[in-house]
């Protein structure tokens, strides 16, 4: 670059940096002094930017710059283009990674971690051959004519399984006998590719009869669990079921079979479809469990429709002053119970939605039953009710208190539902009766009590207001 | 260039920037200005891979989110879709496709499978009529993620014996090729998920463990309660508190993420104060700073500074989140059984604390993983012992987790003692598996990761490092599922001429999954002085014992 004498004096006076000249005030301390107050306002400048140093994230969390923030940012701008680009540029402040030039060497990790090539490029194509139902042209399904080019007519099982594998397209229709069949299915299998697989299987399901079918894969387990993947995922629901029957897993017939209840949303009808699941071939447990829950279901429907009535009546106190915040409708067995412990406790064992009948009818244990009902009694703060189910009379007339739990449970509940307990309290097993005075504050016996296993004994001195 | 992923012993960029040409030269096929439509689980893994200006370059203007009915309106030649090969998505697609407008400009489609085609897929968009409206149909094979400088993952959910298929096909095509390659991994190890169930079921102890247990990690990113993170400004009274959760990015090319998440919890407190103390120090200098030259570099160094403090803070405020959970009186139960199930003790018996977390109706997650993890260490339970547990959930969670507790069974992970055999306490005895006097300071051994409990993975991987399995032929036989060993001989002129005191590289490969404890335990003992194995970890997924029950369970109405 040509420079005149005149540039060059320019050049050099133009400097942002003071020359040294005798004369300035500042020398170099005061410079350093000027430097150091920049670094030390540096100080405020890095506690505002506390935010800002690794990275930049947007409102709705997500990095600048980040998929899921374009995503955002991108569906949102409407139709001018040109505006929507300029405002990204600004806002895409980091990372823009330049182009690679293509490599020069073919070796790369990449190479590791892929099994195959890749197939040669994919033209666009036309569905001509969607029309045509009769022939399987299998994977490729409307592939353009040029890929025709070296289509043959008598590739070995083999040589039409390597061409499925790499996408080409292939007739299997040549395949007549069951022994060709049968080698075909065999060198997929043995190919490892599991969308070769099911297409060979696609095939044998089309042109083999069920029976004969499932006899070939009863001794391929390979290809008998990708049958069974393929069937589950297009929801072949019946020729599954036939499947599990032939090959005699009935238990798992019988679970697939429950498992569609999921899918039935009204309660009647789901009702009536767990009457047909009771009877199939479940583990004898299990099939308690489907009967427990098609009576708990049963029983649900009824209470609903009972409550539900009551409820819209507004006469019962109950329901008024506890209004039901959802259905009781597919709760759980132990829910079921609890919310008839709270709105149904008085009643006779007769009704079906009395709490003693639910105890009865599912055989549920003294110890569940009892945490269940002082939990509904304690939110209700029924204190009367809670002292009654420590309450037993022995033979003698005598009233005893006992609990079949840990005694830190009953506390722990009594606790979470502010019962002021004031008494003197038994503790320890049957031969050793030690008092322990239970302060009011009832947490202070939870931390001394600990964690036992012992019965205790409540002393019929416990008052509750 | 990603930092985090050139800092191991195999420069995983190479693999990455392979993916990433990949997809360029994809889009670049889709001639013309495009719009992606995304599947929506594909977003996080594909941000590892690159981000929106890498797209923007190939002229994708607009991304959206699959959803059924009409595609929004856009300005652009080209619709790709990017989706998983799922039915269900192809559903949405031809929706979308068929409800296109045919009042405005014409848009080409096309459709990327991630990460491989499928004929099914393919065959469902033909019956719905729009399998001829795509122009591009391919398959991404956006096999295995660089997570980390020595992390792989496939991010797959549930592609077992998929994988394992893969790898042997891989293996024998390696074996019979020609080309000279040399091969970068010394050895190669499959381990079967199947040979370790134990393992994802304890709760993890590191750092990174537990941010996983608590919160979970995505695509190495972790949304965290947001009131922990807000910028203290003075006279603000906190009034604007964020509501969004904070989004955080973990990986190695953090200094302080690198230097804490593998140790053990108990362990971080101190490496923050100390941490604390540098950076003040360093920031003190100031006053010190005499000359120019020293100032200047003083100034040029505090940008790295501002960043330490900033990333100091951030696990600071995470390390006090976790410390509420890991002080809280139920983690303490927890662990408490965990560990006694771990070391052998009372595993035959019904759980008091299970009974008591059932009773209380705790998240089922939770308890399931305890009784699987009893039934693990039991070699399964006793018949009277299991039904019991089964009875008591399903009487207090509802009865349709037949299906779950089934699931859990054919998993291996729940089910009834066969031949009144427990091996369990042999393995645990001769592997080692529990170790009482574990360090979690200054770790001597694996066993730190759960503050007892050695991973059998790994304890396995050790051993076949050194002194190698011959040594445990008999436990072997017990652990399920076969083994074998292969050597793939090296024609001389190829064979890695290792320097003295060069580690060997193992590639491992969790089929089924790996936690983040065991590649901390992992990364321990490639650090070890004489090791003499480094390694280098692939898994199909990144898990933790939470996400995989919940995989097992049937999902409600």
């Amino acid at each position: 670059m040509n420079r005149t004498k005149g540039d060059e004096e320019e050049y050099w006076n133009s400097s942002k940096f003071k020359a040294f000249t005798f004369d300035d005030e500042d020398d170099e301390l005061s410079q350093l002094k000027e430097s150091k107050r920049a670094v030390n306002s540096l100080r405020d400048f890095v506690d505002d930017d506390d935010d800002d140093d690794l990275e930049r994230v947007s409102w709705g969390g997500e990095p600048v710059g980040s998929i899921s923030w374009s995503i955002k940012e991108t569906a949102g701008t409407s139709v001018s283009n040109h505006e929507g680009r300029e405002q990204l540029k600004s806002r895409n402040s980091f990372s823009s990674y330049a182009p690679l030039p293509k490599p020069t060497s073919t070796y790369s990790l990449s190479s590791f971690f892929r099994g195959r090539t890749r197939p040669g490029s994919f033209q666009s194509l036309s569905d001509a051959l969607s029309d045509t139902p009769a022939k399987s042209y299998a994977p490729e399904l409307g592939r353009p004519k040029g890929e025709y080019r070296d289509y043959s007519n008598d590739w070995s099982p083999s040589d039409t399984v390597r061409r499925l594998r790499k996408g080409k397209v292939c007739s299997l229709e040549r395949f007549r006998s069951l022994q060709d069949k049968l080698q075909l299915l065999e060198e997929a299998v043995s190919m490892h590719d599991g969308n070769v697989i099911t297409a060979v299987l696609i095939f044998l399901k089309r042109t083999l009869s069920k029976e004969i079918l499932f006899r070939e894969l009863e001794v391929r387990q390979v290809a008998l669990r990708h049958l069974i993947h393929f069937l589950k995922e297009i929801g072949d629901q019946k020729l599954l079921l036939d499947l599990f029957r032939f090959l005699d897993r009935t238990e798992e017939l019988a679970l697939s079979h429950y498992r569609e209840h999921l899918n039935i949303q009204d309660p009647e009808k789901r009702k009536e479809f767990l009457k047909t699941c009771i009877g199939l071939p479940f583990s004898a447990e299990d099939s308690a469990h489907i009967q427990d829950h098609y009576t708990l279901l049963e029983r649900q429907i009824i209470i609903e429709a009972n409550d539900r009535h009551l409820e819209a009546a507004g006469q019962t106190e109950m329901f008024r002053k506890h209004p039901r915040k959802a259905s009781i409708l597919n709760m759980p067995l132990v829910t079921t119970l609890f919310y008839s412990c709270f709105y149904h406790y008085t009643e006779a064992e007769g009704t079906f939605s009395s709490p003693v009948n639910l105890k009865k009818t599912f055989k549920i244990p003294d110890k569940q039953y009892v945490l269940t009902a002082l939990a509904a009694r304690a939110k209700l703060r029924a204190w009367h009710d809670v002292d009654a189910l420590f309450t037993t009379k022995n033979w003698l007339g005598y009233t005893k208190k006992r609990a079949p739990i840990g005694f830190h449970r009953v506390v722990e509940i009594l606790h979470k539902n502010s019962a002021p307990v004031q008494s003197s309290v038994f503790y320890g097993s049957e031969n050793d009766k030690s008092e322990v005075p239970l302060p009011t504050d009832i947490t202070g016996v939870c931390q001394s009590g600990g964690r036992c296993g012992h019965k205790v004994e409540l002393s019929h001195q416990v008052q509750v207001p | 260039m990603a930092a985090h992923l050139s800092y191991g012993r195999v420069n995983l960029n190479v693999l990455r920037e392979a993916v990433r040409r990949e997809l360029r030269e994809f889009l670049d096929k889709c001639a013309g200005s495009k719009a992606i439509v995304w599947d929506e689980y594909l977003t996080g893994p594909f941000g590892l891979i690159a981000q929106y200006s890498l797209l923007k370059e190939h002229e994708v203007e607009k991304m959206f989110t699959l959803k059924g009915s009409r595609l929004p309106a856009a300005d652009v030649k080209n619709i790709i879709f990017f989706v998983r090969p799922r039915l269900e998505l192809m559903d949405i697609i031809a929706e979308n496709v068929l409800s296109e407008d045919r009042r405005g400009p014409a848009r080409d489609f096309h459709i990327l499978f991630v990460p491989r085609r499928s004929l099914l897929c393919e065959q469902r968009l033909k019956d719905l009529g729009v399998l001829g409206s795509f122009i591009h149909r391919e398959e991404y094979s956006l096999d295995l993620i660089p997570f980390d400088g020595d992390l792989l993952s496939m991010e797959s959910e549930g592609a077992f014996k998929q994988v394992a298929n893969m790898m042997i096909r891989m293996k024998r095509e390696f074996t019979g090729s020609q080309n000279s390659i040399f091969p970068v991994f010394d050895n190669l190890l499959l381990l079967d998920r199947n040979v370790d169930l134990l393992t994802p079921l304890a709760t993890q102890l590191t750092y990174e463990g537990l941010i996983d247990e608590i919160y979970g990690i995505q695509n190495s990113y972790v949304k965290l309660p947001p009131e922990k993170f807000a910028p203290k400004k003075q006279g603000d009274g906190g009034k604007d508190l964020p509501t969004e959760a904070k989004k955080l990015q973990l990986n190695s090319a953090e200094e302080l993420y690198a230097e804490i998440r593998d140790k053990n919890f108990n362990a971080v407190g101190s490496v923050l104060s100390k941490k604390a103390k540098v950076i003040s120090a360093a920031f003190e200098e100031r006053h010190n700073a005499k000359t120019v030259g020293e100032i200047k570099q003083f100034v040029s160094q505090l940008p790295h500074m501002q960043a330490a403090r900033g990333s100091l803070a951030n696990h600071t405020s995470i390390a006090e989140l976790i410390k509420d959970v890991t002080t809280s009186e139920d983690f303490f139960d927890k662990l408490t059984v965990e560990q006694e199930f771990m070391s052998g003790i009372d595993t035959d018996k019904v759980n008091s604390y299970v009974e008591e977390c059932i009773a209380q109706k705790h998240p089922l997650i939770k308890v399931l993983r305890l009784v699987c993890l009893q039934s693990v260490c039991n070699s399964g339970l006793k018949q009277k012992v299991l039904d019991y547990y089964k009875r008591e959930i399903l009487q207090t969670y509802g009865y349709e987790h037949i299906l779950t507790l089934h699931n859990l069974e054919k998993a291996g992970l729940l089910k009834p003692q066969l031949g009144g055999r427990n091996n369990y306490p042999t393995i645990r005895k001769t592997l080692r598996l529990w170790m009482d006097d574990v360090n979690e300071q200054n770790p001597t051994d694996i066993s730190y990761v759960y503050s007892g409990y050695a991973p059998l993975s790994v304890r396995l991987a050790q051993l076949l490092s050194r002194p190698g399995w011959r040594s445990i032929e008999e436990v072997l036989r017990i652990l399920p599922g076969p083994h074998f060993e292969e050597r793939q001989p090296l024609p001389t002129g190829l064979q890695k001429k290792r320097q003295p005191g060069e580690n060997r590289i193992t590639l491992i490969f969790f089929l089924g999954g790996v936690t983040f404890a065991e590649i901390a335990a992992l990364r321990f003992l490639s650090q070890l002085e004489d090791g003499g194995t480094e390694y280098v970890i692939a898994t199909t997924k990144l898990m933790n014992g939470a996400s995989w029950i919940e995989s097992l369970m049937e999902k409600p109405f």
